[in-house]
């Protein structure tokens, strides 16, 4: 199939280009020109962007079909303009094996919507005590390795696997948490989680930790991102490290760069997130390094879950909250507060986490792949839960008034969602 | 979903929830109110039949006898009917979920679910559940809340103090894991108390405790110092296991107290405790049999303030 | 409209009281008016018992319309009411129902030999079989007005017409 997207406002984020023009897909790639497109699309009024990339999305497959199945989180992702996704290992069972890793891959690629890119275990059952065979399993399609929200005690254990993954440059996600600081919190420790008699997590359990890893990397020089971000102190870490040129690179969720411990109110448990939205104090430095590039790249951290799961009280409710389809709104509102052009916001969701998958999507650039997002910036969009696509209906921002939908979605140059 | 839940839309009670976010007209209501109830127990018929043909359910998903009884006899003064439910933390989770059970309560007519559960917010979970005829009060949760505890030390302090607006007062002990502690404060900053201490080795404080609107003091006798008011919180056997406290002793020694840290305090001070008391951990047997304690007519107090709490709500 | 005088009332009630006291004799008064009329009635009478007021908070019929009224006060009745003739005193008598209120109220603290109802104004509109055995003076009060005793700094009691709070 070939198109010719004609009229649109395009926006390359690489290069930070914004201006109108037509866009020509050719064979799965954006070509120059094509004589007789298969199909146009009119995209007056309309953002042509690179399609967005989430590093971390929950489809919930294998293992918890009551809570979301490929079909539906896909669905939700091209809704939302999303064209590609890397999946966590916290599956069940987790990804630690390359049969359940290959099998993974396939039903996404028959689906034919948002690439999916499986994060493999870091250690055999998630369990922080034996290596996975991250060879074996980056061959069946793995490109990064991680522990997901599962603790990794042994810091001997955390520093082998880094040796080994340095070995053979695969990439290791995690999450800085130490798991002894935020044991049995549930909110971050501060006056809110007082106010409220909920067990804290301190700023300092990601801290601690944090410096840990970055210590491990100065040793390995194993190349590491650090997942979900959530506090000044961490911010102020990795500046560091990166003006010291380590091998990392970081993100921070949705949620986080809004909202705060505040935003609690009265224990609504679709505030219950791992990490914890913290003080505004942090909210607001997460939301400044973002935009300064300390952060390089914004994600929703995806995790529908049931309303059983929810209507519990807030300490024993499920962490987490649906996201593939505010992914958007939420980006382009934060955009809009630190007044970045729309190029530079866009970034944060598309070319910057592309540059870390080493994918070669993300740009709007002859010869790259046609993974495209076609969206209204300015068409209002009012948080309903039931009307998401994603089985996931439980999100904080219930009854927000935002904006930014998308209208049409392009993986490899086909149509995979039309508005 | 920022809206008081315990306040109707006139800005009634409906629920007892927390201390916190109450107005002072809403808590100096339920103390004058019990005040007028405590003369019932010195008739004959120790009843009105405020709440009669009303059902009120006992809900614990926590055991304990003291509090449920005083609801109990709080209802029945009352002239409600009581049907009490104690339901292990166990057989919750392997069955049915907290709003499960309350729907099927709320299906037999009930009129007040009396709660109590170890989770922070599970009373909030039930009040956004519930039917509009139908009222939540909270009798604890997990560390957030006791505020009919709450009322019943304001009560007894306005019994023996008279005027809040010229007080010191201090909280002793395991602020950290403490409602009850947390439910007091919120009462006595909100009636007007100057000077709210809490007293406690670091372990003990809660981050940004001070946010609270305490002075916070590490030094027993320095804390001590003048105080009008002065309660003593239970300390937990737990407390030892989790790397807070290193002994009980110790913990006696330098925050236990004693007579002689007693006369510190003013010469008129009252001492008080939510209970059961651990003698000779947190107070010694001579301060809590001697002259200063108030600690049983604490108890009476409870019954008067929940008989209260019970006929405001249940009429609005 | 002119209201009788409320101290000459008194007057009149306690002359018609006197001679009908015995030693089982004692007075409640409900609050608000009907207690400082009986702390009047009870001072002219020099009664032995102590004198007991009420509140009906706890056993009015409107609950459940209206909820809990405000500042409810504390029902002290310092003896015992077993056996006892009770002179119960409120200040205006209307529909009756605070009469039966205070008598539900009394029966819980005791049996009394009887209850006499004593009131300084009947002003009618009677809703339950309710009667007053001694009353100072029938009123006629204008539809949507409401019948009070006040109390001015000086002690001294008045009749007051005011607009009734919306039903």
């Amino acid at each position: 199939m070939s198109l010719h997207i004609k009229n649109g406002r395009l926006v390359d984020p690489a290069t930070g280009k914004d201006g109108t023009g037509d866009l020509y897909v050719d064979g799965g790639k954006i070509v120059e020109r094509v004589k007789s497109p298969s199909k146009t699309i009119d995209a007056k009024g309309l953002v042509v962007s690179p399609g967005f990339i989430d590093l971390s999305a929950r489809l919930r497959e294998p293992g918890f079909e009551y809570k979301a199945t490929l079909e539906s989180e896909l669905d939700a992702a091209v809704a939302g303009g999303v064209t590609s996704l890397a999946c966590p290992p916290d599956t069940d069972p987790p990804l630690d094996e390359p049969g359940l890793v290959d099998m993974l891959r396939r039903r996404a690629l028959s689906l034919e919507r948002s690439r999916v890119y499986p994060v493999g275990a870091l250690t055999v059952k998630l369990e922080g005590k034996a290596l996975t065979e991250m060879a074996e399993l980056a061959e069946a399609g793995c490109i990064a390795f991680s522990q997901a929200n599962a603790p990794l005690r042994d810091t001997q254990v955390l520093w082998r696997a880094l040796q080994y993954a340095a070995t053979f440059g695969f990439p290791v996600w995690l999450r800085a948490e130490d798991a002894w600081l935020a044991r049995e919190g549930v909110a971050h420790d501060g006056e809110v989680a007082t106010r409220l008699g909920l067990p804290g997590i301190p700023g300092f359990a990601e801290t601690v930790a944090l410096s840990t890893i970055l210590e491990l990397v100065r040793a390995t020089g194993a190349r590491v991102h650090v997942c979900r971000l959530s506090t000044a102190g961490a911010v102020e870490l990795m500046r560091r490290a990166k003006a010291e040129r380590l091998p990392v690179s970081c993100d921070v969720g949705i949620h986080h760069v809004h909202l705060c411990d505040r935003d609690l109110g009265y224990f609504d448990a679709n505030c219950r997130l791992e990490p914890p939205l913290r003080s505004q104090r942090d909210r607001d430095a997460l939301s400044r390094a973002l935009a300064e590039g300390t952060i390089d790249c914004l994600c929703s951290d995806h995790t529908p879950v049931d309303e059983d799961g929810k209507h519990v009280p807030f300490a024993e409710a499920e962490p987490g909250a649906t996201g593939l389809e505010l992914l958007l709104p939420l980006a382009l509102k934060w955009g809009q507060a630190r007044e970045l052009p729309l190029a530079a916001t866009l970034a944060r969701i598309s070319s910057e986490p592309a540059r870390i998958l080493g994918a070669a999507s993300g740009r709007l650039a002859l010869g790259a792949p046609a993974d495209l997002a076609i969206f209204d910036p300015a068409a209002p969009l009012r948080v309903a839960p039931e009307t998401l696509k994603s089985q996931g209906k439980n999100t904080p921002f219930a009854g927000y008034e935002l904006s930014g939908r998308v209208r049409t979605t392009i993986v490899e140059g086909n149509v995979v969602y039309e508005a | 979903m920022q809206h008081n839940p315990q306040l109707n839309a006139t800005g009634e009670l409906q629920h007892l929830l927390s201390i916190e976010g109450l107005p002072r007209e809403v808590l100096l209501q339920i103390l004058d109110t019990a005040e007028s109830f405590a003369g019932v127990t010195e008739r004959e018929v120790k009843k009105v039949p405020l709440l009669r043909g009303k059902s009120v359910f006992n809900l614990f998903f926590e055991p304990s006898t003291r509090t449920r009884t005083t609801f109990e006899i709080a209802a029945k003064r009352l002239s409600a009917d009581v049907i009490n439910l104690n339901i292990a933390v166990s057989s919750q989770s392997k069955g049915e979920s907290l709003l499960d059970t309350v729907a099927n309560l709320s299906a037999m007519q009930a009129d007040i679910f009396v709660v109590r559960h170890a989770s922070s917010g599970a009373p909030y979970l039930i009040a956004r559940h519930v039917k509009p005829h139908e009222h939540v009060i909270n009798a604890g949760d997990g560390r957030h809340a006791h505020p009919t505890q709450g009322l019943l030390d304001l009560f007894t302090i306005r019994h023996y103090k008279k005027d809040f607006s010229r007080l010191t007062a201090a909280v002793i002990g395991d602020v950290l894991h403490s409602r009850v502690a947390r439910s007091l404060i919120h009462g006595l900053t909100t009636l007007g108390v100057p000077e709210v201490r809490v007293i406690g080795p670091q372990t003990l404080l809660p981050s940004g405790v001070e946010s609270l609107g305490v002075r916070v003091f590490h030094d027993m006798r320095e804390g001590l110092k003048d105080c009008d008011v002065v309660v003593m919180l239970r300390l937990q056997n737990e407390r030892m296991g989790g790397a807070l406290l290193p002994s009980a002793q110790e913990y006696f020694k330098s925050y236990g107290l004693t007579a002689e840290k007693l006369r510190l305090a003013k010469p008129d001070a009252i001492v008080m405790h939510p209970g059961p008391m651990n003698r000779g951990v947190e107070i010694d047997s001579t301060v809590a049999d001697g002259p200063h304690s108030v600690i049983l007519p604490q108890v009476t107090f409870g019954i008067a303030v929940r008989m209260a709490v019970m006929s405001i709500v249940a009429g609005n | 409209m002119k209201l009788p005088d409320a101290e000459a009332l008194c007057e009149q009630l306690a002359a018609e009281l006197r001679p009908r006291l015995g030693p089982k004799s004692a007075m409640i008064g409900l609050y608000t008016g009907g207690a400082w009329l009986a702390e009047r009635l009870h001072k002219m009478l020099e009664l032995e018992s102590p004198l007991g007021l009420m509140d009906i908070a706890f056993y009015r019929d409107d609950y459940h319309a209206q909820g809990l009224h405000h500042d409810p006060k504390r029902t002290k009745i310092p003896f015992d009411v077993n056996g006892r003739d009770l002179l119960l005193v409120d200040d205006v008598l209307y529909t009756g129902r605070t009469v039966r209120a205070a008598m539900n109220e009394l029966f819980d603290y005791g049996r009394p030999a009887s209850i006499s109802l004593v009131v300084l104004a009947d002003r009618g509109g009677r809703e339950l079989p309710i009667c007053a055995q001694h009353c100072g003076a029938r009123v006629e009060v204008p539809q949507g007005m409401r019948l009070r005793l006040t109390r001015a700094d000086n002690g001294r009691l008045a009749l007051a017409l005011e607009p009734s709070r919306a039903a």
